[in-house]
């Protein structure tokens, strides 16, 4: 990899270089710290959650004298435990920490139990005598909008007349298309420690991709202000979004088990507990309506996006607008209708996940891109190319936004180019005419996904950096670590900014009495906000040490160059800690914080127009796979990927982004089913019944590449590119290669529902079978 | 399941203490509780948290371990990956246990395995790192990695289907298992550890420590009034059986286990099959292969595959390494599981069971063995003491098919099992069995029926498609629907047809995949 493109500042080398992740000695000696391996206080109890077995329910009372005699059982608690607000959602005050009255989903915490083991504690809230009156249960989104149900209002868009654009369209498709739900399968489970301390403080240990929002959902739960709250999060084993708003559920009940017992109390929720009571990735269903014309040129389309959100708000609202936003992927849609749905159904409330919405509303205009193509009968990468951004007046979003930076078709291009994607097309073709039972199919499409969180306020970071005597540094910023490698991203543009090397540079956990008032580390966001922030730290205390040897050693700032460990002064050399050490002697302050608030957003959501995104990444895939037509079962046997992370902090670290949400969205589309009983209680609650991707389902032959001279457009940090959640969406290749391997002459768009599970597939090939000869579509 | 009252014992509460080795020192334990989990031992009594729970049902790898056993001629170390997670604590005794702490005492110098990790940039979260380090270890002292060879993807992809990774997409872990090996790496002076493969003088100190730790008598031991005994001997294993008709027989583990860890179940007096002498046995005698029924999987199947290869790709699918390392062919039988992999294919081989009990022993054919969900035909104080498998004969048709949503550790919605002989007359010999499809493993006999007597011809499967409806009712759960599992059964046998017939089709697994 190209380590070092035309750096304009970076004074130690460290940034663009592919440094291993901050912990990569830790995590394989066993030696990182997970918050279930810290040290344990003597006084500890181990807390168990105490679940709804009912998706809808009126609960008559909670009988909990046998779950009290149990051995080891230290204390209950009930909602009337609950001293300050009996909630930990966010936005909207509608989720309860333990249910009141109503039980909403199979799951739903009514009660808890804290006992001298974990095994105490589990076996303890088993012995729970709960009386119910069940109540009808909305287990279906579409159910939900038939029935008016819902978490939030509806939300339109439009941009023309898109009914007239349909009616004049020459052509028409009209389809329902359905992509399932999705588990983080964060490897850690969700997990809280919570320790009393003097004069009502209350220190929590938590898995967190948001400790400030522990912090306040804690502080209001139990009765305090937030000043006497601290959550410390080292690292996570994993997030995904998961980790966002669900954690401060957990970290709410150890915190009030710990206020009614006095004691530490931990809540570490066993996997099937974790799956069955914390939310997941919204599945859609999602009808549309295209009108387009003979090139395969869209003139207009209807959508209706319907989510299943679960009982509460939590972080629906932003997820389902950025479907909305992503429903156009990277095409110019001239005219659209479009109404989004936040079903409120009695399933587990639906929270982030990696893509947040963006996923699903891509899947959507996909879905309607490969219908065009194949009713056309053409490429559907000729489609996409008839399709993307362009020139105005084709270069503007249906949110108002400018596509200013559109990359799309060249991307696309050259990895047409470098996969050599038309020869192999041709020849699966082929291959698919000699071969009855194995058919392949390959599919090439673009991610154009938006940076920033949509909320315009949430764009904002701050970060500490400390330089102590000997010219060591250690830096805090609110920025979480959940695997992505987002801490030693900052380390290289601290010790960059700083020139010292990057051992120098200590890295601290997450703690919101260190930096307050921190964003959730999501929306991609973390090393674009983050690094700005520590850089503007480290440039502070960088400028007094500047100013300071100016004066020490009467030279001008011009002639002073912090590089490598070493301070050039005129023509003399300092070591970076001996000029540290005369400037404490001067009493120059060597702490500093940093702020950072991202530029040039703004968005009004009142008519959903601005420009909610900074910037956009882009990436594509092109995905060939292999299906047996008499069970559905397929492998993927070669993936090429190229992706744009602008000029990369750590291409290492961005490599493994890309490589890493490719399949885990291969697998959101393909083996990762959530399926529930018709009590609407979750059945796949575990990794025996859940199948996320293995070893073997990674491509034989797996093409990863960085764009290159993809320096950005905007000033972000070293010109680099947000690389968290865009990879994921490349994996919509995987899905439609397994639609073009089942397409026949016959009937070629087969009514493939996501996830593309062998079942799903062998559906889709029968209903061809049976549907054979007739037209799917409306054509005028 | 009744079980004999904690305080009335059917023998006197015996005092007795397991040993094992840790990072090179022997461990003795008092009565250990007989449900306690290697993991629960490691990571709350020892403060050992290199290991990690990720399921606690031995789904998901992060509690990979590896222990150290003696070869059944006691001269030779077997090294093996399990799920520390469902391993109970006493079923350690005479053993070694190796933890990702032990590949780099002070943390800092690592072990090639971890090095390799580092450099190929293999973990992210980390979560789930400990658990493929040990798994990867397991590879590089094994054959794979002999003389500085690399293991090839095939392999690696076989020694981590158990271990699950959500961050890094598998790519880069690859790389490190391919490279952990190379000799620049590996420095052989560095000790037993260090060393890729097994073969070594070192490893000669170790098979003496553990010949030290071998017992005289069987192991039984008691917490809290629960009993753990470990009979020694077939004879002391029915003895034990009959004294106490209710106990819990504990094999492997990775069932029971999870009756502990997931459904929180006290459980009676447990007898542990594993130091049983002879029931770990396989034999391969003019008539049969014959496998005891302690024999691990990883045991058992090299063996069942020597003598019918079509048979490895659905062993390959059985499990994960680190569960076949514990389970045992045995088990699998006789817990009887209606969705149990090794069963279809036994059945239509026309497999016996040998049962034992202190009234003696009988054979019983794997047919008549499965009366209803989870019933099977043993008496109280009977056990399986060996699975005899016919041997191949030559002419015979036979495949075994599982169609599950992911290929490795899945289990299986649909699992069929084919074996057809033919004479002048048609086909002579059908025997079908499917799990997956009725409340136990079972022979299709209706399909069999319409094959017999028959050409093997495309007709003929059509009839055999058509007479399965008759034959089962499936139905519909988180892994399939009733419509699905009933059309790919069908469907299996339209495979089972392409496969043998005159144009043998590839499967849809080994396409372009290099060895």
């Amino acid at each position: 990899m190209d380590a070092k493109t035309k750096r304009s500042t970076g004074q130690s080398g460290a940034v663009g270089k592919p440094l291993p992740h901050d912990s990569a000695h830790l995590h394989v000696a066993g030696q990182a710290a997970y918050t279930d391996d810290l040290p344990e206080p003597r006084d500890l109890l181990h807390v168990a959650v105490g679940m709804s077995t009912h998706a809808h329910a009126r609960v008559n009372s909670i009988d909990l004298d046998a779950v009290r005699v149990a051995p080891g059982v230290i204390a209950t608690l009930l909602p009337s435990d609950i001293p300050g607000d009996n909630n930990f959602g966010a936005i909207v005050a509608d989720d309860p920490i333990l249910a009141d009255g109503i039980a909403e989903y199979v799951g739903h915490p009514l009660f808890a139990v804290a006992a001298v083991s974990v095994d105490a504690a589990r076996k303890a809230a088993r012995r729970a005598v709960i009386d119910y009156t069940p109540l009808h249960a909305i287990l279906d989104p579409l159910e939900a909008v038939s029935a008016g149900s819902f978490v939030l209002p509806s939300e339109e868009m439009r941009r023309g007349d898109a009914q007239a654009g349909l009616k004049n369209a020459p052509h028409r498709l009209a389809r329902r298309v359905r992509c399932g739900g999705q588990d983080q399968f964060y490897l850690e489970g969700q997990i809280a420690m919570a320790l009393p301390e003097e004069n009502g403080g209350m220190l929590v240990y938590s898995s967190t991709q948001h400790p400030d929002e522990v912090q306040s959902m804690v502080a209001h739960a139990s009765g305090r202000d937030a000043k006497d709250v601290i959550v410390i999060c080292r690292r996570m084993g994993g997030a995904f979004g998961g980790k966002e708003s669900q954690a401060a559920l957990i970290a709410c009940i150890a915190v009030l088990m710990a206020d009614k017992t006095g004691r530490s109390c931990k809540l570490r929720l066993d996997r099937d507990d974790d799956m069955i009571m914390t939310g997941k990735r919204h599945d859609f269903v999602i009808d549309y309506d295209v009108g387009f014309d003979d090139d395969g040129r869209i003139l207009a389309i209807d959508f209706m996006l319907a989510s299943r959100c679960g009982i509460s708000a939590d972080l629906s609202g932003p997820v389902n607008d950025r479907a909305m936003f992503h429903c156009d992927n990277a095409y110019f849609l001239p005219q659209l209708a479009l109404v989004s749905h936040r079903c409120k159904t009695n399933t587990v409330s639906n929270t982030a996940f990696r893509g947040f919405g963006g996923p699903q509303g891509m899947f959507g205009i996909e879905c309607a891109i490969d219908d065009i193509a194949r009713h056309l009968e053409m490429d559907p990468l000729a489609v996409r190319r008839q399709n993307f951004y362009g020139a105005a007046p084709r270069n503007v979003t249906h949110y108002g936004q400018e596509v200013d930076d559109n990359i799309a078709p060249a991307i696309m291009d050259q990895l047409v180019s470098d996969s050599d994607y038309d020869a192999r097309r041709a020849a699966i073709r082929n291959w698919n005419q000699q071969n009855a039972v194995h058919k392949r199919g390959i599919a090439i499409t673009p991610v154009k996904f938006g940076i920033s969180f949509t909320s315009t306020m949430l764009n904002q970071a701050g970060a500490l950096v400390h330089i102590y005597k000997d010219g060591s540094v250690q830096l805090n910023h609110g920025g979480t670590e959940m695997g992505q490698g987002l801490y030693i991203k900052v380390a290289q543009v601290v010790a960059d900014e700083l020139g010292v090397d990057i051992g120098q540079v200590r890295i601290t956990a997450a703690d919101t009495s260190k930096v307050p008032n921190a964003s959730a580390t999501a929306a991609s966001s973390g090393s674009d906000m983050n690094g700005k922030a520590a850089q503007n730290a480290a440039a502070k205390i960088k400028q007094r040490l500047t100013e300071f040897a100016c004066r020490h050693f009467s030279v001008s700032e011009t002639e002073i160059l912090f590089a490598k460990g070493q301070v050039r002064i005129g023509a003399q050399s300092l070591p970076f800690a001996k000029l540290v050490q005369l400037a404490w002697a001067d009493r120059v302050s060597l702490s500093a914080t940093g702020y950072y608030r991202t530029p040039k957003i703004h968005y009004d959501r009142s008519t959903f127009s601005g420009r909610p995104f900074f910037y956009f990444a882009y990436g594509a895939a092109v995905a060939e796979v292999l299906v047996d037509t008499l069970t559905g079962e397929n492998r993927i046997l070669r993936v090429d990927i190229l992706h744009d992370c602008g000029d990369s902090l750590n291409p290492a670290v961005d490599l493994g982004q890309i490589e890493g949400g490719f399949v885990q969205g291969a697998g959101w589309l393909t083996s990762e089913e959530l399926c529930w009983n018709e009590k609407g209680g979750l059945t796949t609650h575990a990794p025996s019944t859940y199948k996320i991707p293995t070893c073997s389902d990674l491509a034989p032959e797996f093409n990863v590449r960085m764009l290159k001279n993809a320096t950005n457009r905007e000033d972000t940090i070293y010109r680099s590119k947000a690389t968290g959640e865009p990879p994921l969406m490349l994996a919509l290749s995987v899905f439609f290669a397994i639609r073009d391997a089942i397409s026949t002459e016959a009937n070629p768009a087969p009514a493939l529902d996501a996830p593309a599970t062998p079942e799903s597939i062998l559906r889709a090939i029968d209903n061809l079978a049976d549907s054979a000869g007739q037209p799917q579509g409306i054509d005028r | 399941m009744a079980v004999n009252s904690p305080s009335v014992p059917a023998h006197p509460v015996a005092c007795d203490t397991i040993r094992f080795v840790l990072d090179g020192e022997i461990i003795s334990i008092c009565n250990p509780d007989p449900t306690r989990t290697v993991l629960q031992y490691l990571r709350d009594d020892l403060r050992r948290t290199g290991t990690k729970e990720g399921c606690a049902e031995g789904d998901c790898g992060a509690c990979t371990v590896v222990l150290l056993e003696l070869d059944r001629t006691g001269n030779e170390l077997r090294v093996r990956a399990i799920n520390s997670c469902i391993q109970f604590l006493p079923t350690l005794d005479g053993k070694e246990l190796l933890t990702v702490e032990s590949l780099s005492s002070d943390g800092k110098r690592l072990h090639p395995v971890q090095q390799a990790l580092v450099d190929c940039h293999g973990s992210q979260c980390g979560f789930c790192t400990p658990g493929f380090v040990m798994s990867l270890f397991a590879l590089y002292k094994s054959e794979a990695c002999a003389a500085g060879r690399k293991p090839g993807r095939r392999e690696i992809d076989d020694t981590l289907a158990g271990n699950l990774c959500r961050c890094t997409g598998y790519r880069p872990i690859i790389a490190a298992a391919q490279q952990m090996s190379d000799a620049s790496r590996t420095n052989v002076a560095e000790g037993w550890l260090a060393q890729p493969s097994c073969e070594h003088r070192s490893s000669m100190e170790k098979v003496a420590q553990l010949r030290n730790l071998r017992r005289d008598s069987g192991l039984q031991c008691a917490h809290a009034g629960r009993r753990f005994i470990a009979p020694q001997s077939i004879a002391e294993l029915s003895a034990a059986l009959a004294a106490n008709p209710g106990a819990t027989l504990l094999a492997g583990g990775t069932d029971v286990g999870l009756w502990v860890t997931k459904q929180y179940r006290e459980l009676g007096p447990i007898i542990y099959i594993g130091a049983v002498s002879g029931l770990d046995r396989i034999v391969r005698t003019s008539t049969h292969l014959e496998i005891g029924s302690a024999a691990t999987l990883s045991d058992a199947v090299p063996v069942i595959i020597r003598e019918y290869p079509v048979l490895d790709e659905l062993f390959r699918r059985f499990a994960s390494p680190p569960i076949r390392n514990a389970a045992t062919l045995g088990g699998n039988i006789a817990n009887g599981s209606p969705i149990g992999d090794s069963m279809p294919a036994l059945m239509v081989l026309g497999t016996t069971l040998l049962l034992n009990s202190s009234d003696g022993q009988r054979e019983i054919s794997l047919d008549d063995f499965y009366q209803d969900y989870m019933v099977n035909a043993l008496r109280p104080g009977e056990f399986v003491e060996s699975v005899q498998i016919p041997l191949a004969k030559p002419g015979a048709l036979f495949g075994s098919y599982k169609v599950s949503k992911r290929f490795d550790q899945d289990i299986s919605c649909v699992c069929a099992a084919f074996y057809l002989t033919q004479g002048g007359d048609g086909i002579a010999t059908a025997r079908v069995a499917f799990g997956g499809l009725s409340a136990t493993i079972k022979r299709a006999k209706a399909t069999e029926q319409a094959l017999l007597g028959k050409a093997w011809n495309e007709a003929t499967v059509a009839a055999g498609m058509v007479a399965m409806k008759r034959d089962f009712t499936p139905l519909t759960d988180m892994r399939a629907s009733a419509a699905y599992r009933m059309r790919v059964a069908q469907n299996l046998l339209r495979r089972f047809y392409l496969e043998t017939g005159p144009d043998a089709r590839f499967n849809v697994y080994e396409y372009g995949r290099e060895d």
